[in-house]
């Protein structure tokens, strides 16, 4: 029961991440589409100053919450999948230096190299981010002693890739609706241009996803078992059109709300297929690791329901009041000279 | 090289770069803090051009800092995953701890902070940057109980082939927590004092906004006054602690061979790089160490040669490095007494203003220095008593950590000399003429 609530918290950590990392990343994706002149990419880097840091936040409290809750599970996963976390994290980490260093000088060639690795780096993340969950999802060559035998090519499989490209599209409108959101003049008609095109790419992509899963993936054995899951699914959808009709509506900060649960369906999708396992073997059935297994000792887990009932509603208080304190549109004056960007 | 000297590199290598940015942070954090709190009571201006000026420099660290620590959570993961798995259950709830109770608190207020001064009042704008400090303080004190407990493990039992939780408040509050936090945090504080002062006394000297830079080297001269002397009186409390708990950690940081009572301390020794005895000793001075180590000149201290060799860490690196911090920690007190005397003297001082610019990096040593006191000092054990660095290693190709090693210097080399570059600039250009027209284009 503990484990299964504690899977549950896990994978709800994730999807906030996604949810909220999800719009900036998306953001440094869609530089080079949406913004033409230094004041609109100004504006750009605007629209993610005041939240970015605190979004990476929840892939911090992520990662510790596998730590701390399935520890087993931690030490394989981000063994086997080496190479793909540590790139991201390299692009994590450019994407932070670029949002900081750019506006501190004002040659041009300095903010286009700025621009050139957010842009990269955005990319890289968002797509690696969906090229490790999807290989998750359909498991990966672990043996009978938890030691991946796979190569990294293998990761880059179809299932894989079409994860990755998914993700990419899925942040792209995400970033697109809170650009729309946060900006003004031609910045804003480029942006929902932007939103209006990723969303036919995007309920495309899901589509394909939700289609090759059933291919590629045993995530549908739990739904067939418990049909009511497909709840899951259905609300991702659900959300995909509710997006739609909100922005033919330009009720701008709904469709976005949209959005944000479609990527958080989304990733429970994935989630609820893949209990009980936490990593799925594609060698053998029985090599996959459980929850049970990986679980940390009923008192590790208790005590980190504590610590989560207690902080994580206060974080949710507090972050929530900044999106609202900063929630104004960026105006000409914004951008001045002598901003923060 | 095999993955696991790779796999020491590499995490060696990242802890060191996010410790040349998070010392300051920790530090600057309640500089700046006490700064503003100082305009918003006195309305002087000059303490908000200072706020911001020192703020930017801040800003420039944490964000730095933030990133490099993220790696470092993650390689527990990639890196050393025999270990995650083994003492996971004890270990993983600390950082966790540490994110949802601190991190979001630092990470989320900073951006209040940076980005709030039209939008707060002035109160509620000094209130956001006192949260970061008390956050990034609370930060600091749960890294710091997870790297307590890999030195002296508490707190656990060993069940299902692991070690499990037992006691959550053990850990925390066990000694060597509590004195690990006091001495990193306070040598913290030093290096971000020294930070203020040097940059102060750089501008002092070329006369540049003078009054304004008097008052930033004040401050930070109290600030580094107070936490050089703390740091040594709470350092030799840490010693004595490792007398108990981490006996060959001590025989290594003086280089003693033979257990005896009246433990000497000499005044010359030179570890052989064997590993097995001293191949120089000069000026002995008996019963020093015995009186350091268990406060009594009799008692006694035992030696490295009462440890099995493949037990004993490398003793010169450990041996040397706490040289230099024990040196560097008593020229800092006497720096700063000496500042102290010519407070009201200072553009007179003009020797010792550029002493102190050149002080600039001595701490930052200092605390690389401590580091690796703290941390080869433990080996052979990456949990002392408990576990061996060696069992602790990921089962993956060395080619993929050789790699990444590679991958750690070019990015972090970048990501290093860019924030370098970004605040000697800031250093140079120095605070802003008319702060009121700053705050008013900070939206």
């Amino acid at each position: 029961m503990l484990e299964t609530l504690w899977f549950f918290l896990w994978g709800l950590l994730w999807a906030v991440y996604f949810m909220l990392d999800g719009f900036d990343l998306g953001l440094g994706i869609l530089l080079p589409v949406t913004s033409k002149r230094d004041k609109e990419t100004r504006a750009l880097y605007r629209a993610m100053g005041p939240f970015w840091d605190g979004n990476e936040v929840w892939l911090v409290a992520a990662g510790g919450v596998t730590f701390a809750a399935f520890p087993t599970a931690y030490a394989v996963m981000f063994s086997s999948l080496y190479a793909p976390l540590l790139c991201v994290l390299f692009a994590l980490i450019i994407r932070a230096v670029a949002v900081e260093f750019r506006g501190q000088l004002e040659a041009s060639a300095w903010r286009a190299f700025w621009d050139a690795c957010l842009w990269a780096s955005s990319f890289a993340a968002a797509f690696l981010f969906g090229l490790i969950f999807a290989n998750l999802f359909r498991g990966i060559p672990l043996n009978e002693d938890g030691l991946f035998q796979g190569s990294l090519l293998a990761l880059f499989n179809l299932y894989g890739v079409s994860g990755g490209a998914f993700f990419l599209i899925a942040f792209m409108f995400h970033g697109s609706l809170w650009l729309v959101i946060k900006s003004d003049g031609k910045l804003r008609s480029r942006a929902i241009v932007a939103a209006v095109s990723s969303w036919t790419a995007v309920t495309l992509a899901a589509l394909l996803f939700l289609i090759l899963s059933g291919f590629r993936t045993d995530l549908y054995v739990n739904y067939v078992n418990m049909p009511v899951l497909f709840l899951i699914p259905g609300a991702a959808i659900a959300a995909l059109l509710a997006a739609r009709i909100f922005i033919s509506r330009r009720s701008w900060w709904k469709a976005w709300f949209s959005s944000a649960i479609f990527i958080v369906a989304a990733t429970f999708f994935g989630i609820a297929g893949l209990y009980p396992y936490i990593l799925r073997s594609t060698l053998d059935e029985r090599f996959g690791i459980t929850l049970y297994e990986a679980a940390s000792s009923p008192l590790t887990l208790k005590t980190m329901l504590v610590v989560v009932c207690i902080f994580v509603p206060l974080v949710l208080v507090y972050q929530g009041w900044v999106y609202w304190l900063f929630r104004d549109r960026i105006e000409d004056g914004d951008t001045a000279a002598g901003e923060p960007y | 090289m095999d993955v696991l000297i790779l796999s020491r590199i590499q995490f060696a290598a990242a802890t060191y770069f996010h410790f040349l940015f998070v010392p300051l942070t920790l530090g600057l954090s309640i500089i700046i803090a006490i700064m503003e709190t100082i305009y918003v009571r006195s309305g002087d201006t000059d303490y908000l051009r200072m706020t911001k000026f020192w703020g930017k420099i801040f800003v420039i660290n944490f964000v730095v800092g933030v990133v490099t620590g993220i790696t470092l959570e993650f390689q527990f993961g990639t890196n050393w995953s025999r270990y995650s798995q083994y003492v996971g259950d004890v270990f993983g709830p600390l950082l966790a701890i540490e994110a949802t109770a601190a991190f979001f608190l630092e990470s989320v207020f900073l951006a209040v902070w940076i980005f709030g001064w039209k939008r707060l009042s002035p109160k509620a704008h000094v209130a956001a940057i006192w949260l970061v400090a008390f956050a990034s303080t609370l930060s600091a004190l749960w890294i710091l109980v997870a790297n307590s407990w890999m030195q002296h493990p508490v707190g656990y039992v060993l069940r299902n082939g692991r070690a499990e939780l037992a006691n959550l408040l053990d850990i925390v509050t066990q000694s060597y927590s509590v004195l690990t936090f006091l001495h990193a945090t306070s040598a913290s504080y030093v290096v971000a004092g020294f930070f203020v002062m040097g940059v102060s006394a750089f501008h002092l000297l070329r006369n540049s906004h003078r009054l304004l830079f008097e008052k930033s080297f004040r401050i930070g001269l109290y600030f580094s006054l107070i936490f050089s002397i703390f740091v040594v009186a709470e350092g030799h409390m840490h010693g004595a602690d490792l007398a108990e708990k981490q006996p060959a950690k001590l025989a290594a940081l003086e280089s003693l061979w033979e257990t005896q009572a009246y433990a000497p301390l000499y005044l010359l020794a030179v570890p052989g790089m064997d590993n097995e005895g001293n191949v120089l000793e000069f000026g002995r001075v008996p019963g020093v160490m015995s009186l350091l180590a268990h406060h009594r000149p009799d008692a006694v201290v035992t030696g490295l040669n009462d440890i099995p060799k493949e037990l004993r860490p490398p003793v010169a690196p450990v041996f040397y490095s706490f040289r230099f911090m024990v040196v560097l920690g008593g020229l800092f007190v006497l720096l700063t007494l000496y500042g102290w005397l010519r407070r009201n003297r200072l553009s007179e001082s003009r020797t010792f203003l550029r002493i102190l610019v050149y002080a600039v990096p001595l701490p930052y040593i200092v605390c690389l220095a401590g580091w690796t006191v703290t941390e080869v000092g433990r080996q052979p054990w990456i949990v002392y008593g408990l576990m061996k660095t060696a069992d602790a290693v990921s089962p993956i190709a060395a080619g993929h950590v050789a790699v990444s090693l590679w991958a750690f210097i070019i990015v972090y080399s970048l990501v290093g000399v860019g924030a370098f570059a970004m605040m000697l600039r800031i250093i140079r250009k120095g605070p802003a003429e008319d702060a009121r027209k700053e705050v008013s284009s900070h939206a």
